[in-house]
């Protein structure tokens, strides 16, 4: 087995005992002491401390820089204003997925792409094929960079205190340069968690103590520390894709209803005519919400959706979900299915279990 | 670390004898930590039997899902009903209020594991 790769918070996970896990090629918290339920409800009430330094940055600099990522990428890019994020994805020519990603623009001919830990390397190849033809640099910044997420209803007051930057005035989705803790870092008012809240990315060497300041400050207002077990959960109640579960390289961006990062408007980009195809067609599959009826029905990720003996669909992540208190799930199932209020059968360990689809998000904050 | 007077599974549940030829059926510290949160704890009808090794039921956690499979052949006497409403319990007390079954004994022990082997089995294991 090849050595797992480490977070700078690697030390600061063990010494508290937390659960470690490899998640795609990394050695990561699954859950602390608390466990995923305490730390759930922490993030939904409070607020939660998250490690996610196995995330990928990619930076995109140059005078082609905007034309580069406007190619990659089915969002319209132009539209960003300096601050602005938005959620896209790198998509194959088929219109299936290579990763899903965010994109800050950092200036006119800047732009800093966020991507999943485990197709980072992928990622950043894909980046630098198509590169050239545009005047621009690519940068692979993930072993230099640290992520954290502070995630919660109290995550704005916990951080205040902590920098001199005005945290109100953020909006959603947009982002800027500051410090916390004294130390330099881009503060982001994103998140993967359905509620309101912070990342911050920072020197992989300054990780630590922005860590353990936020910790600090937070722990008197019930901050926990936070693993990947509640992050799966957290996303899944708010139906947020995964890679490798609802959006992959077989799945397009239309049938797993992302239609809406997806302007077909904004001139040419990679796996444009293969979604302005599915477009006049009807997509044969849809993603869709269930939740199972019996308490014992706990559906999973990737069991089959059945009908009559024959599969025809699959679950793509499924879980008992912590703020619900139901049995919740995405599949993929035939669109004359995909009606809130009907009814298809999950395959639990060879039991054709009932299930009934219901309107997505299963969670949304009030804001 | 691991109470003396149970025999164990390679596969991490506990089977406590009495002298009636009975015997209690729940999973170790170690399991339980390894499935984290319990939620639900799937069991069998009472009259049930199985064969040693046979599962017997499912306890779900908040991310997996794992059978269990009884220590030794028997039939089932009583399920732990509070666990329908504090599966929790096998998270607190796994070796106390968490027990799942209740059997009557139909055959021997054999293959399962004292304290110490079985410690030796768990610290393999996590190392």
């Amino acid at each position: 087995m090849s050595e797992l790769m480490k977070t700078p918070l690697n030390a600061a996970h063990r010494a508290v005992n937390a659960k470690m896990v490899d998640f795609g090629g990394w050695d990561m918290p699954v859950q602390y002491p608390a466990g995923i339920l305490a730390e759930h409800e922490a993030v939904r009430t409070k607020a939660g401390l998250f490690d996610v330094s196995h995330m990928g940055e990619i930076r995109v600099k140059g005078p082609g820089a905007l034309a580069l990522v406007e190619h990659l990428t089915p969002n319209a890019v132009s539209k960003l204003a300096l601050g602005q994020i938005h959620y896209t994805a790198f998509l194959y020519e088929n219109g299936t997925f290579v990763d899903d990603l965010l994109v800050y623009r950092e200036g006119e001919e800047e732009f800093l792409l966020v991507v999943n830990a485990g197709n980072s390397d992928k990622d950043f190849a894909w980046v630098q094929q198509h590169a050239p033809g545009f005047d621009c640099t690519v940068v692979n910044e993930s072993p230099a960079t640290g992520q954290i997420a502070l995630q919660g209803p109290l995550a704005l007051s916990i951080l205040q205190p902590l920098t001199k930057t005005p945290l109100e005035p953020i909006g959603y989705y947009h982002f800027t340069h500051g410090e916390v803790a004294g130390i330099p870092c881009l503060i982001s008012r994103t998140g993967y968690t359905g509620e309101d809240g912070f990342e911050l990315y920072c020197a992989a060497g300054d990780a630590e103590a922005i860590w353990n300041a936020v910790l600090a400050a937070g722990t008197p207002q019930g901050l926990l520390p936070a693993g990947l077990g509640c992050r799966n959960t957290l996303r899944l109640e708010c139906k947020m894709a995964l890679y490798g579960h609802e959006i992959d390289d077989t799945i397009h961006a239309l049938e797993a209803g992302l239609g809406w990062i997806v302007k077909l408007d904004k001139g040419d980009f990679i796996g444009r005519d293969a979604l302005l195809a599915a477009k006049a067609a009807p997509a044969p599959r849809k993603l869709v919400g269930f939740k199972t009826l019996e308490k014992r029905d706990i559906a999973r990720d990737h069991m089959p959706v059945v009908q009559d003996g024959q599969s025809i669909g699959f679950v793509t992540s499924a879980a008992p979900s912590p703020t619900c208190g139901i049995n919740l799930g995405l599949a993929y199932v035939p669109t004359e299915l995909a009606k809130v209020g009907g009814r298809i059968q999950i395959d639990i360990r060879g039991r054709a279990v009932p299930a009934e689809l219901i309107p997505t998000p299963f969670y949304k904050r009030l804001k | 670390m691991f109470p003396a007077d149970l025999k164990y599974t390679k596969d991490h549940e506990w089977l406590k004898p009495a002298a009636d030829g009975t015997a209690l059926v729940g999973i170790t510290s170690y399991a339980q930590d390894a499935l984290g949160d319990v939620v639900f704890v799937d069991l069998p009808e009472v009259g049930a039997s199985f064969e040693q090794g046979e599962e017997f039921g499912t306890v779900e956690s908040v991310k997996t899902v794992s059978e269990l499979n009884l220590p030794a052949a028997g039939k089932i006497l009583a399920v732990n009903e509070t666990l329908a409403d504090h599966p929790e319990a096998v998270n607190e007390d796994p070796f106390g209020q968490g027990w799942m079954v209740k059997i009557q004994l139909s055959g021997g022990l054999d293959g399962l594991l004292d304290a110490s082997a079985y410690e030796a089995l768990v610290s393999a294991e996590s190392h």
